[in-house]
């Protein structure tokens, strides 16, 4: 069985995953995005299970679909990763399930938006539909900052700044919840603690043990399976703590980063991530 | 083993495992360098985060 791991920038997560594998037994090999040249149709690939890890959204999805169409089996699926890596269809996979995730309006022009922020109320938040790490998140806190926001997206943005993802603020504790699922199991959780209200690791936020309540698991495994098509996959689902409803699921991470997970939570999030793929294409690890 | 920064030639400290693909920062100036080849090793400016990066 050849073993790809797909990236070019390799990050600790990257490196942990090379390790996690070939403690294995298993020898994966590295496939950069950048050098893929694929004659469609043609494609001859160099492995039969491929784990996706492009730090490129849109490259990652690329070379999911060419290498899935030439018959590998690729982790995590390319339509998996198709509904992950845009919150529009996140958010629709997961009210097709009845998965609770804060009240999201989808506007597809500036007055538009406009009226859906002004529904949902002070503050708002706007997120671009592809976008991660916290980039562009805004808190959209007066009619004034509203229309300054929107103006600037149309004037500035590309095509994809003119959907307008507009969600409810959640006036949630100083933290969110990211819980990692294998499959369909909720192996490990943090809590990502911040004073700014992006709670993003990526932006400063500090991580801490979160036990995987039985709720936590469930809610989980839903998102997870409503993201996927029943699947499953390798996914990190990040959950909000709303203070009358409960948790509420705010996005789906498809390449999602652990470096800081690892110690926090105990769990050998690499090495169930390896199991995984190698367990998945039939091979006893 | 160690390396040149591209950016403002400090001493690099380069991991014995290193990968190609592996990004090290330059502690002085602060770039990411990537690790574009091992034998011999090289290092160039790693690329700029772009919009669609991310997880």
């Amino acid at each position: 069985m050849r073993i790809g791991i797909l990236c070019s920038r390799v990050r600790v997560e990257e490196k942990l995953l090379f390790a996690a594998f070939e403690s294995l037994g298993a020898a994966p090999v590295r496939i950069d995005e950048r050098a893929l040249a694929a004659p469609v149709g043609r494609l001859v690939p160099e492995v039969d299970v491929l784990l996706e890890r492009s730090v490129s959204t849109t490259a990652g999805l690329v070379a999911a679909q060419i290498y899935e169409a030439a018959g590998v089996r690729v982790t995590n699926s390319a339509a998996t990763a198709s509904v992950c890596a845009d919150k529009v269809r996140t958010s629709l996979a997961l009210a097709a399930a009845d998965v609770p995730q804060p009240e999201t309006i989808v506007a597809l022009g500036e007055e538009a938006a406009l009226d859906a922020i002004e529904y949902l109320g002070y503050p708002a938040v706007l997120k671009p539909a592809v976008g991660s790490w916290g980039r562009l998140l805004a808190r959209v806190n007066d009619r004034d900052a509203a229309e300054a926001l929107l103006e600037h997206k149309s004037v500035l943005g590309g095509p994809g700044h003119q959907v307008f993802y507009v969600q409810e603020y959640i006036r949630k504790p100083s933290r969110d919840i990211r819980a990692f699922v294998i499959g369909d199991e909720t192996i490990c959780a943090i809590y990502r603690s911040a004073p700014h209200w992006v709670t993003n690791t990526a932006r400063g936020g500090q991580a801490s043990n979160c036990p995987v309540t039985p709720e936590i698991a469930d809610l989980c495994r839903r998102a997870a399976l409503a993201v996927s098509g029943g699947a499953g996959g390798v996914l990190a689902i990040d959950l909000l703590e709303d203070p009358a409803r409960g948790l509420l699921v705010c996005e789906v991470n498809h390449t999602m980063e652990f470096r800081n997970s690892i110690d926090t939570t105990g769990v050998d999030i690499p090495g169930r991530i390896a199991r995984y793929v190698l367990e998945s294409v039939g091979v006893v690890a | 083993m160690q390396a040149e920064c591209v950016e403002c030639g400090a001493v690099i400290e380069v991991p014995e495992d290193v990968m190609q693909g592996e990004i090290l920062p330059c502690a002085d100036c602060g770039v990411e360098l990537e690790v574009i080849a091992l034998e011999p090793l090289a290092l160039d400016l790693a690329p700029l985060e772009m919009e669609d990066w991310g997880e």
